[in-house]
Parts: structure tokens; C-alpha cells; sequence
């Protein structure tokens, strides 16, 4: 399917989080995204409540959808509205939900317009000083994709691309310059070995990539250390700031033993593991079961100490390993409590007065950096990591085809092969012909 | 021929590839036309090697003969050796080339010119344009006479301030023997267009008969050899074998110790060279460690002794190219006919043009071949019957025709040209062409001959074969598509399908890697009365079947963009560009939305903004007529 013809959607208000988001879905699949989100959709044009359900029946969001059936629509083509709650976790699940939808596809910049202008929806006047804005948001996301695909992927991205150049290099050395004497007869085994890394390389990335699933459930935090070094003072002054405690869980009525914070849009689930205890009750038991478990496992531990004692090192070794292996080492940071004491001794960490405030803030501040590393989203990065996900996962495709195709015939494998790089090129920087001739001719003394 | 006229509708100069083709498009399209060059006898003269066609190319010649112009056929009277290049490869890659006898060539390209009625003959050296208020209205000759033209089609090829290059020697020349033309360029200068200089090069020609054939190994053509031409029936020019060696590492010997001694690398030559056809001593220099490159020997005609030794290409002094040849078996007492030499031209940065090849700066001058900074006879060709067409189209005050990237290579090559610019002299690859598996050098007609028939370049002759085939080709199809059968009667033919109860057709079997015409002919005798010819079409359509609807959606959704004309758009007038976009359209000018978006730079919300503008003002032009 062409992507002109295929179902766009994209986040249609401004940065998350925000209170209220809007995502919009335009295109000839508009209907089939509604149905199977919110089921039966609503009268045209008439806001309407429901609970909107991904694919897996998993619920997403309590939101206002709307439903405006082509060509009467904002694009003149079927659109569908949904009107959630802005934080970055429902986002992701919303946007994610209907990516894995067929023949949708996460919009390019201002490409809504560009439909709107196409089925002749939009007057000129409408329309002035528009490119500027969407020029310098275009700008902005590609900085941003570039920067987060960097951060993301490392240097595979341009290395990806560097590869898809040479494996087309290959096909198309031995489709248009099998006559020279210099171009080998078989090229076909190091092409498909080049083609099979690529793949393999990118579907390992798709897979390991679970950040949208941990978007849902959080960054866990786990604050550990040894016994009345403060771990309870600074899990309440966590839960006593402004953030929104979404739901404290009570492991006993005195101590919470887990607090699920909402850090500047990011869900943070912070674990005290000396809450953590043994009980009779069997609710409870369960409780502290998977606090446990979830405490093994947590992203990031804040090791306290008391002001400037020193950290035994074998108990930081033994919280650096976790229950899904080595901890990175910025993953576990030294917390020091109780400085408004005036201890004197090593520095290294984070300085606070658990019981006074002092220094939470920054801690506040670094969690908030620090999740936004995690989850790989800077601002807008939830929408262009859908568009990366979905890029990415049609190179990989492309790739696979071409490797199946490649026996029957080098034309058809080369075929599949512009798909990659074309998808690819999205992401990564266009990949044009004349990388793959000049890769070519550097490869091979063409020239009769 | 010769004509005392003073006024044409189209005056086309330059008697080479682009210029014949030019010449006669034009004069097919029934406009009047003048072809100006300093010798008719070297009208279809073949500056370098002596083949047409090849990979990419040969599609090239087979859309030039599907718009019925000459170098299919003219290759068909002159080719000594046919090859189908990529024969074990599928056939959107297939290449028709052959190798011509270069007298047979020219004297068959010189009475095709002399056979098309309405084309005149001029000799003599073009030496300025006349302009008028923005248009060019004629040409003023060396010798002070005065032509006008409604348009001019201008094909120099390497005659533009041509310079030879051999060893430390240079002088003026636009081939070798031949004069250069000097002041065309002073005209393009004044006009403001910006020229700049390519390098090409042509190796030594041997005497055949101090080459030792027996030291080398032969290569025979096709049996039997296919022509270009849909026209042709059958070849009936004797056929040849060309010899095939190799440099050896004295050749590299010797050209690393006097590759100083070269003007590419003496600083002599300062403007680029194709990457892909090297001179001998670049391939040295770059791929010095491989033990061998290989030469191919061309004769250059059958009662011809020269012979061409394809792959290289110098520009090193006698002396030195003498001493290479006596370095590569087969060659140790060969005699030079005349040593190979490099050419600088000047060229015309073709982002001046539309893709019309009319240029953007002065109505009614078109260019075509080298000197919008292409290589290759093909390539020359190409251009030249698009640029003929358009010319008499723009002689008779009618709309130009382009054609795009769906329709051929041709509009491949034109966008390529028109969009991108070029740094080197630009050929055609089948990779540039994304929709490869339509644009296939087997259905070039299919593809392009009816629109021929409607601009009014193909004559009665053809158009009556061309509507027969098309009437053969659509009744077989419509058949093989008709007989169906299931599975499990197909295991009764020996084919093993997924025995999931569907009917498949013959069409949809020939899909299968494995199930061919052969294999459905079998089953249903009917087919049989199909034309061996018919049945190859339809193979080839349906093994490539669902590329081919996956390809014509692509071209669907390329092709809107495409037919929103943007060329008099006033982008100061154009509400909602920012300055950024605006600078930018206004400097390359693009001739349709489709053409902008490939313009780096270009943003959606551009594109739609243009797509709305060009639409409220066609309904004020219609409001305005009703």
C-alpha cells in the first residue's frame, strides 16, 4: 500500500504530559482504530465517553472520543479523535495500541495537512504562516529523533546505514555491471550475509526495546541501606512532595512500602525495602512479595548512608547485582542522609537531611533525568519513537523478503532491498542512489 | 537535402546521437526542420566505442525505437555483434547491446537523415544564437548567414570549446581531426548561463592485423541475435567474435612510472571524469593491486581492420600507450592507428533546464547529449528525440510533453538531470530507476509507443504494427487469465500447488518460480496458437505480477504530484511559504510539485500549500473564462 493511502495518527496537542491529549487518526482505517479501541463508535461529530482497550483487551484510558466520517472531517478523510489523559504512559499505550493496527502508521510532519490540502479542506488563508510553524517543528523532531536515535541505538544507526549502502552496493554491482571484467560473477553470498546481519541486528534492537511496555509500568526505585540510616524519612519526603502520589501502598498503617509518583510525566514506582517484612496477613504477603521481587529488580537503588560514613563495599557489590543480572553502575546511587548533622568524611553522592527537605529537590531533579534517560523520551519522543518502531520494523521486513527473494532473482531482492533502504533512509538520512554507485565504484574498478 | 531556405520551425545543430534523433523527432512531428553541422559525413559518427545499448542503455534505445526514432534500427543495419547482457538475470535487467560496424552505422544513420521528408541539411559551423526578447528566434552561421527558427535545438557534444589532451600536448578540437565550436559557447555566456567543464577520454585504435588472435580468448554474440528495433525482423549482417585480454603487471609497470606524465595527474586536466568509465592510468592508480584488467577487442566494422580495446581509456603520451600495448598478450607487436586522448567540453549545468529540455533562461533553445552533461550515445539519444519533439511542439505554439519517471528511462534520466544537477558525466544505470521492474527494456513500446502516436512522432508504418501487437498481447492475456484449474487437477499435470480448493489461472501459475509457458501450454492447448513473442510478454508480466501493482500504485500516488505544473508560479504571490522554502523554490525553479518535493528541503506542508495554490488559481482561470 502506498503511504499516501495508508492511516495516519499522531499526538495532535502539545508535549506531554499535559492534562488533556489529543490523538488523531486520519485516514480510510480511521473507523477500524475507533471500533477496536472503543468499540461501536459514536454518532458523527458527538463527543462521546468510553473506555478505550488495546488490542488485548488491556484498558488504556477513561476518554472522550470523536468520530468524523469522511469527507465531512478536518482532512476529508475518515478521522478519529481520542481525548485522553495527557501523561506519557497512556500516550504510549494509546499510540502504540494503534501502530500494531494494519496499514497505520505514525504521521509524518505535517502531513495532516497536506491531506487536508489534497481533498481541498483548507483555504490558502487558513493556511498562512503554516509552513513556518511546521518547518520549525520538523526541524525540531528531526534534532530530536536524531539525538534520541543516538541515544537510543548508539552508532548502530549510522553503521546501519552504512550497511544497507553496501548490501545494495553488491545487488546492484553485479545487476548493472556484471559485463566488467573487475565486478565478480558471485556476488549474491556476501550480499545475503551482509543483508542477514542487518536483519538480525535490527530485529534484536526491536525486540529489546520494551521501553513503551516499562513506560506503563514505571521506573522502579528502589531505596535500600542499612538499618536507621532514614529509608522510611526519605520514601515519606519522596511521597510528601508535590508530585502526585498515584497510589500509596500501604504495607502496614504506618510505613508506605511503595509509592507510585508521576516525575514531571514519568511513572515512578519508589520501593522502601525496609518496609519490606515479614506478615500474617495474606493480602498483605502478597504485597510484600512483589515488592520484593520488584525491588530485585529495580532500575535504579538508592544506597543510603549516614553522612560521611563510609560505603562497604561488599554491600554495594551485592546491590549492584540485581535479579536480571549486573546493575549498570549508574544505576545505584550513594545516597547520604543526615548531613544537617554535620558529618564529616567522604562526599561522593547525594547530599540530603531526609527529615528537613534539604537536597531532595535535587535528588527530585536527577530522578527526573534520570527517567527521561531511561525511557529514551525527551519532549515529542513518544511520537517519533513510534515512527522510529514502525520504520524500523518495515526495513526489517523488507530485508527478510529480499533474503528469501534473493535466489529466485537479484532484481526482485534489490527491490525489497530500496524498500529497507527507503525505510531506513527515514530514519537514518536518505539513502540514495548514488551512495550505493559511489560505494560501486569505490568497491569495483568499473569501466571498460 | 540541400536547402536554400532561410526559416525553419526547428533548426537543431550538432549531427551526433542527440542531434539526429532531434533532427528527426522534429521533422516527424511534421514541423520543418534544419539540421546544421559541419560535415554531413560524419552525421552518426561513433566519437568512441563502436556499440550501442548495454545495461540501462539498452533500455534507453528501445525507448527511443518505441517512439519511432532511428538508433534502434540504425543499430539493427549496423551491429556486427548482438548480446543480450544479463541474459541469466531477470529480464527488468536485461540489456540489448550490440557491437556496430561504425561505416554500416554511419551510412545507415546518414540515409535515415536523408530519407525523413521535411529535414534539411546545412553545413556549416553555428556560431551565435539570435535572440529576441527572452526567445531564441535563430542562429547566425560562421560564414554570416542567417537562419530562423521558431526553436533551436542545440547538441554539441564534446564540440564546445572542445580541448584535446595527449600527454603534454593540447590543442582545440571537438574530435579528433575536427574543429571545435567557439562561439556557441560566447552565445550561452552572454545569455547568462553558467558553463563548466567535463572530461571524457577515448583509448588507442589498434591495427587488427598485428594482433595475435590466437594469444587471446574469443566471445561470440547471441545465436540468434535479437535486434532493437520492434521494426526489425531479423538481423541479416554478418556476425563477428571479439577477442577478450588483460593488462599484466608491467602494463601497471609502466604506467606508475609515468602516470606523472599524464595530464590528469599533472594538474593539465582539472574538470571530472566519469568514475565509471576510467582512464587505464586511474584504474591504476586506484585499483593498483589487482593482477589484471580486463580488455575487451572490438572491431571496429567487417572490411575494417581498426579495433577497438575497450578498457583503456589514456591520455598518457605516445610513446607511454605504445608501451602499454606492447605489455598485454596478444598485443606485444600491435600497431597504433592513432593513440587515445582525453577531451575537455563545456557543458550547460542542466538544473537550467525543464524537463521539457527546453532551457529555463531563453524560450524556444532546448539542449540535449553531452552537453548537458551527460556520457554515451544512448543517453545522447534520448534526450535528443525528446528534445526534438518539444522543440516542434514549441515551434507549432503547442504544449510541451514531458516524460516522468513512470513513463521510461528516458524521464529517469531527464528528472535525474533537471532535479539533481550532475558532478560527473551522468549514465544511465538500471538502478536509477525506481520502478525497474515496470520500466523493462522488453515492453518499451507498450509502454511508450501509443504516447507517441498521440503527440504525432510515430509514423503510419509503425502505429499499424504497434496497434496488431497490442490487439495479440491483450487477447492473450485476457485468455491466459480466463483458463483456470485447482490444485489437485494440477497435480495430474505434474505441478504441486497448495492444495487450498482455489481455482488458479494460467496467468497466475506463470508466477511460480518454477511454472512457465511451457509448463500452462501443456495444460491448455489452446495457448499454443499464441505468438512465441505474445507468450514472452505475458510470462515476463506475470512473474513480476505483483511487483507490478504494487509499482503502479507507487506511480498513481508519484503521478498526482507530477501533474500539478508549477513553472510560471510567481512563489512571491504563494501565501504561507516561509522565506527558507521560498529561496529555495525560486532558485531551482522545479516544474511540478512532484518535482519540488524532491528539491532537499522541501516540507509537506510546502507541498500542499503549492498543491492549493495551483488549485484556487485554475479555478479563477476557469471562473475568469466562464
Amino acid at each position: 500500500m502506498h503511504p499516501r493511502d495508508q492511516t495516519i495518527f499522531a499526538l495532535s496537542s502539545g508535549r506531554p504530559p499535559s492534562a488533556i491529549a489529543m490523538v488523531r487518526v486520519s485516514g480510510p482505517q480511521a473507523g477500524l482504530v475507533l471500533t477496536t479501541l472503543a468499540g461501536e463508535p459514536p454518532a458523527p461529530r458527538q463527543a462521546s465517553r468510553r473506555l478505550l482497550r488495546d488490542g488485548a483487551g488491556q484498558s488504556i484510558d477513561d476518554a472522550v472520543v470523536l468520530w468524523f466520517p469522511g469527507p465531512g472531517s478536518a482532512t476529508g478523510e475518515d478521522v478519529a479523535e481520542f481525548h485522553v489523559h495527557g501523561g506519557r504512559a497512556v500516550l504510549a499505550a494509546l499510540l502504540g495500541a494503534i501502530s500494531v493496527i494494519p496499514n497505520t502508521r505514525a504521521a509524518e510532519p505535517g502531513e495532516f495537512t497536506r491531506r487536508a490540502f489534497d481533498n481541498g479542506k483548507l483555504d490558502l488563508t487558513e493556511a498562512e504562516g503554516l509552513d513556518d510553524l511546521i518547518h520549525a517543528d520538523t526541524d525540531r523532531q528531526r534534532r530530536q529523533a536524531l539525538r534520541q536515535l543516538q541515544g537510543l541505538l548508539g552508532d548502530r544507526a549510522r553503521d546501519w546505514r552504512e550497511r544497507i549502502i553496501e548490501a545494495s552496493a553488491l545487488i546492484e554491482a553485479g545487476i548493472d555491471f556484471s559485463d566488467e571484467g573487475d565486478v565478480p560473477s558471485e556476488l549474491r553470498a556476501p550480499a545475503i550475509k551482509a543483508i542477514k546481519a542487518l536483519h538480525d541486528e535490527i530485529t534484536n534492537v526491536l525486540a529489546a526495546q520494551g521501553h513503551s511496555e516499562r513506560l506503563r509500568d514505571g521506573l522502579v526505585v528502589a531505596i535500600a541501606g542499612e538499618p536507621n540510616v532514614g529509608k522510611s524519612t526519605l520514601m515519606n519526603q519522596l511521597a510528601r512532595r508535590e508530585v502526585a502520589i498515584v497510589s500509596p501502598y500501604a504495607g502496614t498503617t504506618r510505613d508506605v512500602i511503595e509509592v507510585q509518583l508521576d516525575l514531571d510525566g514519568y511513572p515512578v514506582t519508589v520501593i522502601d525495602t525496609a518496609g519490606i517484612r515479614e506478615t500474617d496477613d495474606p493480602v498483605e504477603q502478597e504485597g510484600v512479595r512483589r515488592a520484593r521481587a520488584r525491588a530485585e529488580d529495580a532500575d535504579l537503588v538508592l544506597w543510603l548512608v549516614e553522612g560521611g560514613q563510609a560505603v562497604d563495599p561488599g554491600a554495594l557489590r551485592s546491590v549492584r547485582k540485581s535479579g536480571a543480572g549486573d546493575r549498570p553502575d549508574g544505576a545505584v546511587w550513594i545516597v547520604r542522609n543526615k548531613m544537617d548533622l554535620g558529618a564529616a568524611g567522604p562526599r561522593e553522592g547525594f547530599g540530603i537531611s531526609a527529615s528537613r527537605g534539604d537536597g531532595i529537590a535535587e535528588l527530585v531533579e536527577a530522578l527526573v533525568k534520570f527517567a527521561a534517560e531511561f525511557f529514551g523520551t525527551n519532549e515529542g519522543a513518544l511520537v517519533t519513537r513510534a515512527r522510529q518502531r514502525d520504520l524500523l520494523s518495515r526495513s526489517a521486513d523488507s530485508l527478510r523478503r529480499s533474503l528469501e527473494l534473493v535466489e529466485e532473482g537479484e532484481e526482485l531482492a534489490a527491490e525489497e532491498l530500496r524498500a529497507a533502504a527507503y525505510a531506513l533512509g527515514r530514519l537514518l538520512g536518505r539513502v540514495d542512489i548514488e551512495d550505493v554507485l559511489g560505494a560501486i565504484f569505490q568497491k569495483f574498478c568499473i569501466g571498460k | 537535402m540541400r536547402s536554400e531556405r532561410e526559416s525553419f520551425d526547428v533548426i537543431v545543430i550538432g549531427g551526433g546521437h542527440a542531434g539526429c534523433e532531434a533532427a528527426a523527432a522534429s521533422a516527424r512531428m511534421s514541423a520543418t526542420t534544419a539540421l546544421v553541422t559541419h560535415r554531413f559525413s560524419t552525421v552518426g559518427a561513433m566519437s568512441c566505442n563502436p556499440a550501442i545499448g548495454g545495461l540501462g542503455k539498452g533500455h534507453l534505445v528501445r525507448e527511443v525505437d518505441a517512439l519511432d526514432g532511428l538508433m534502434g534500427r540504425v543499430g539493427d543495419a549496423g551491429g556486427i555483434q548482438f548480446r543480450v547482457l544479463n541474459r541469466r538475470k531477470g529480464p527488468a535487467v536485461r540489456g540489448p547491446r550490440a557491437q556496430a560496424d561504425r561505416k554500416l552505422y554511419a551510412a545507415a544513420m546518414q540515409a535515415a537523415i536523408q530519407e525523413t521528408a521535411g529535414l534539411s541539411v546545412i553545413e556549416g559551423e553555428a556560431d551565435e544564437l539570435i535572440v529576441a526578447d527572452g526567445r531564441v528566434t535563430g542562429l547566425r552561421l560562421a560564414d554570416g548567414r542567417e537562419l530562423r527558427a521558431g526553436a533551436v535545438v542545440v547538441t554539441t557534444g564534446t564540440f564546445l570549446r572542445g580541448l584535446i589532451h595527449l600527454g603534454e600536448k593540447n590543442w582545440p578540437a571537438g574530435r579528433v581531426g575536427e574543429a571545435p565550436a567557439m562561439g556557441l559557447s560566447v552565445s550561452f555566456e552572454r545569455a547568462g548561463f553558467k558553463l563548466r567543464r567535463l572530461k571524457t577520454g577515448t583509448p588507442p585504435r589498434l591495427d587488427g592485423t598485428t594482433i595475435d588472435w590466437s594469444a587471446v580468448e574469443m566471445q561470440p554474440g547471441d545465436e540468434p541475435p535479437e535486434p532493437f528495433s520492434v521494426m526489425t525482423e531479423r538481423i541479416t549482417t554478418p556476425q563477428i567474435q571479439c577477442g577478450i585480454t588483460r593488462t599484466t603487471s608491467a602494463t601497471h609497470e609502466v604506467i606508475r612510472a609515468n602516470v606523472h606524465r599524464s595530464p590528469m595527474y599533472s594538474g593539465q586536466i582539472k574538470s571530472s571524469g566519469p568514475r565509471y568509465c576510467p582512464s587505464i592510468e586511474d584504474k591504476i592508480v586506484r585499483f593498483g593491486d589487482r593482477d589484471g584488467h580486463q580488455i575487451f577487442l572490438e572491431p571496429e566494422g567487417l572490411d575494417d581492420t581498426t579495433v577497438y580495446p575497450n578498457g583503456i581509456s589514456t591520455s598518457l603520451p605516445e610513446d607511454v600507450q605504445l608501451a602499454i600495448l606492447a605489455s598485454i598478450p596478444g598485443l606485444e607487436r600491435v600497431k597504433m592507428v592513432r593513440p587515445g586522448y582525453a577531451i575537455e567540453y563545456d557543458h550547460v549545468d542542466p538544473r537550467e533546464l525543464d524537463p521539457t529540455l527546453q532551457t529555463k533562461r531563453l524560450r524556444g533553445l532546448f539542449l540535449a547529449g553531452q552537453i548537458n552533461g551527460t556520457t554515451g550515445y544512448e543517453e545522447a539519444a534520448g534526450q535528443g528525440i525528446v528534445a526534438g519533439l518539444n522543440a516542434a511542439l514549441a515551434a507549432s505554439g503547442a504544449a510541451l510533453t514531458v516524460f516522468d519517471r513512470a513513463d521510461g528511462y528516458l524521464g529517469v534520466m531527464i528528472d535525474d538531470l533537471v532535479t539533481r544537477g550532475i558532478s560527473e558525466p551522468y549514465r544511465m544505470f538500471t538502478s536509477r530507476a525506481e520502478y525497474r521492474l515496470t520500466l523493462r527494456a522488453d515492453n518499451a513500446d507498450q509502454r511508450l509507443t501509443e504516447k507517441g502516436i498521440a503527440l504525432g512522432c510515430v509514423g503510419s508504418a509503425r502505429t499499424r504494427h504497434h496497434r496488431a501487437k497490442m490487439d495479440a498481447l491483450n487477447a492473450a492475456r485476457m485468455l491466459s487469465k480466463s483458463l483456470t484449474i485447482t490444485p489437485n487437477e494440477a497435480i495430474k499435470h505434474g505441478l504441486s500447488l497448495n492444495r487450498d480448493g482455489q481455482r488458479r489461472s494460467a496467468f497466475e501459475l506463470m508466477a511460480y518460480p518454477d511454472i512457465g509457458w511451457s509448463q500452462v501450454r501443456a495444460i491448455w492447448p489452446e495457448l499454443s496458437a499464441i505468438d512465441p513473442g505474445i507468450a514472452t510478454h505475458l510470462e515476463i508480466d506475470a512473474k513480476y505480477d505483483v511487483y507490478l501493482e504494487r509499482q503502479s500504485a507507487d506511480v498513481e500516488a508519484f503521478r498526482r504530484d507530477e501533474g500539478l505544473v508549477l513553472s510560471e508560479v510567481d512563489y512571491s504571490l504563494v501565501p504561507g511559504l516561509s522565506n527558507e522554502v521560498r529561496a529555495k523554490l525560486e532558485k531551482a525553479r522545479p516544474f511540478t510539485v512532484g518535482q519540488a518535493g524532491r528539491i532537499d528541503g522541501m516540507t509537506p506542508a510546502a507541498l500542499g500549500i503549492l498543491a492549493a495554490y495551483l488549485r484556487r488559481e485554475a479555478r479563477k482561470t476557469s471562473q475568469a473564462i466562464a
